[in-house]
């Protein structure tokens, strides 16, 4: 009977085993229409009222631990934003000064409105779940494609850019923030027009570093970066341009990498707006012409895969 | 006066409790506590669900438990499906062995126990992003503070979390498990003992 008992406890573990190595080896190989993520969508929507419901009722402590969090870190962060305060209103006035100058050329009036915040529209969000691993960066918002929100679209904050949405479903989605190991969003300096891209700094946990500038750009301490307004690979969403992303801690030139820290606190965000593209608008048409350029993309791939593979047989 | 055990306010059945206290450990985690980091490190308290669950009902309940809890958490955050299943089913598991080898009944077991969950996980999230080929987001020394940090993390907030789960399975522990040597009155001489 204990045997029996055993036996039975082993086949168990084993078979429980067998199934999450499954699951592991399927959904890491498989693209995002696969089953998996199809399933993992489907679990998303059916959840995502609970999850909505359990945000309102524990909505009360979630706002105590924000506090409790929030009180150990004020002091040092009051100092530090008295400072930050102080640069941006002197850099402000320059710039205004350099707008007004400009404005004045005519130089304005044609900036490339075209791809500008106009063509989009945001939709307001809250965000309902974090998750508590360092290896994913990501949170869940409330919004989903019943309120126009799509996969790749950029979510922003009042500080700037947050991530893009990874999966959306009817009453929510995933977004994965820009510190998160599969994020690159087309970049530049403010007020420069060196392009590059921004990406996670792998070996530093909440750090971003700016890479494939130009052979002779050199990047000091202390500037900007912004959204290029550019896409950063085929399949991607275009983000609107001048959205801030983040501070260069450490300088860098066209063959090194600067070091940038993310603007927005990502471990505090609330409130996040998620821009959809409006049906019609350019950036729509662009996603959409650089998704089909993707998809085409990735169908020439398989096919030249299969036939060197049937070539490979034969 | 006799001391009878207190009865807890729901009588339900003990999958229905585990079930319960799978998603509801699963909702508080990713709604409120990953809000908030102690010692720079984000609390997570579902591998302590798992191991004090696995603990309370047994080796095959924990692994089941744990895979639950780890698909519930993988689908819930749209993580890589398998990956937290395949290292809470081996804490649910070995949690439960623990008892029914050793029945440890020190004061700090909680705090041991918690602490070895949430090694256990770290440890184990560690090893298979490697085996994936996901870039690290920390460095060699970053990882090491945030698996130290993390396990006393775990130990910290083990014990909450273990009135909590005691109090969910009140009743609803697994009957049959071993009892060690000394339990036996009769100095195991006595004919009943060995049928």
């Amino acid at each position: 009977m204990y045997k029996k008992t055993v036996r039975r406890r082993r086949a168990a573990l084993a078979a429980l085993v067998a199934l999450s190595l499954l699951l592991l080896t399927v959904y890491f190989g498989e693209r995002s229409g696969g089953p998996l993520h199809s399933l993992q969508r489907g679990f998303l929507t059916v959840i995502a009222p609970v999850e909505s419901g359990a945000n309102t009722v524990l909505s009360p402590f979630r706002s105590a631990f924000k506090s409790i969090g929030n009180a150990f870190s004020s002091g040092a962060k009051r100092a530090q934003l008295e400072r930050e305060n102080a640069q941006l209103r002197a850099r402000l006035i320059a710039y205004q000064d350099e707008a007004q100058a400009l404005r004045e050329a005519g130089a304005i009036g044609r900036a490339d409105a075209k791809y500008s915040l106009a063509g989009y529209h945001p939709v307001s969000a809250q965000v309902i779940a974090d998750s508590p691993t360092i290896w994913y960066e990501t949170v869940v918002i409330d919004q989903g494609t019943s309120a126009g929100v799509a996969d790749n679209d950029p979510v922003v904050n009042g500080e700037g850019l947050v991530g893009k949405v990874a999966l959306a479903y009817p009453d929510g989605a995933l977004v994965m923030l820009i510190t998160d190991h599969e994020m690159a969003v087309s970049a530049k300096l403010a007020g420069r027009s060196e392009h590059g891209i921004i990406k996670p700094k792998v070996g530093t946990p909440e750090g971003l570093q700016l890479e494939y500038l130009p052979q002779e750009a050199v990047v000091n301490p202390g500037e900007y970066v912004v959204t290029a307004g550019s896409l950063a690979q085929p399949g991607e969403s275009l983000f609107p341009p001048g959205i801030p992303i983040g501070e260069v801690t450490a300088a860098g030139t066209g063959s090194s990498a600067a070091s940038v820290r993310p603007l927005v606190n990502l471990h505090a965000l609330g409130a996040v707006q998620v821009l959809t593209a409006v049906n019609g608008s350019p950036p729509a048409r662009l996603t959409n012409l650089m998704q089909r350029v993707a998809f085409a993309r990735g169908a020439g791939e398989a096919s030249s895969l299969n036939g060197a593979g049937g070539e490979g047989e034969g | 006066m006799a001391a009878y055990p207190r009865r807890s306010a729901l009588s339900l059945p003990q999958p229905a409790r585990l079930a319960a206290l799978a998603l509801l450990s699963v909702l508080v985690q990713t709604g409120v506590i990953s809000e908030l980091p102690i010692f720079g490190v984000r609390i997570d308290i579902t591998p302590l669900v798992v191991a004090f669950a696995g603990f309370s009902t047994g080796s095959g309940t924990g692994a089941a438990m744990g895979f639950a809890v780890g698909l519930l958490v993988d689908l819930t955050l749209g993580q890589t499906l398998g990956l937290t299943s395949l290292i809470y089913t081996f804490i649910g598991y070995g949690a439960g062995r623990l008892r029914e080898l050793r029945d440890p009944e020190a004061t700090l077991l909680p705090l041991a126990l918690g602490a070895g969950a949430a090694f256990l996980a770290l440890v184990g999230y560690a090893v298979i992003e490697f085996l994936l080929g996901v870039d690290a987001p920390v460095s060699a020394g970053e990882l090491l503070r945030e698996i130290v940090l993390g396990t006393i993390v775990g130990a910290i907030v083990s014990a909450p979390v273990w009135l909590l789960v005691r109090r969910v399975l009140q009743g609803a522990e697994e009957r049959g498990r071993r009892r060690p040597a000394r339990a036996n009155p009769s100095g195991g001489l006595s004919p009943l003992a060995h049928p």
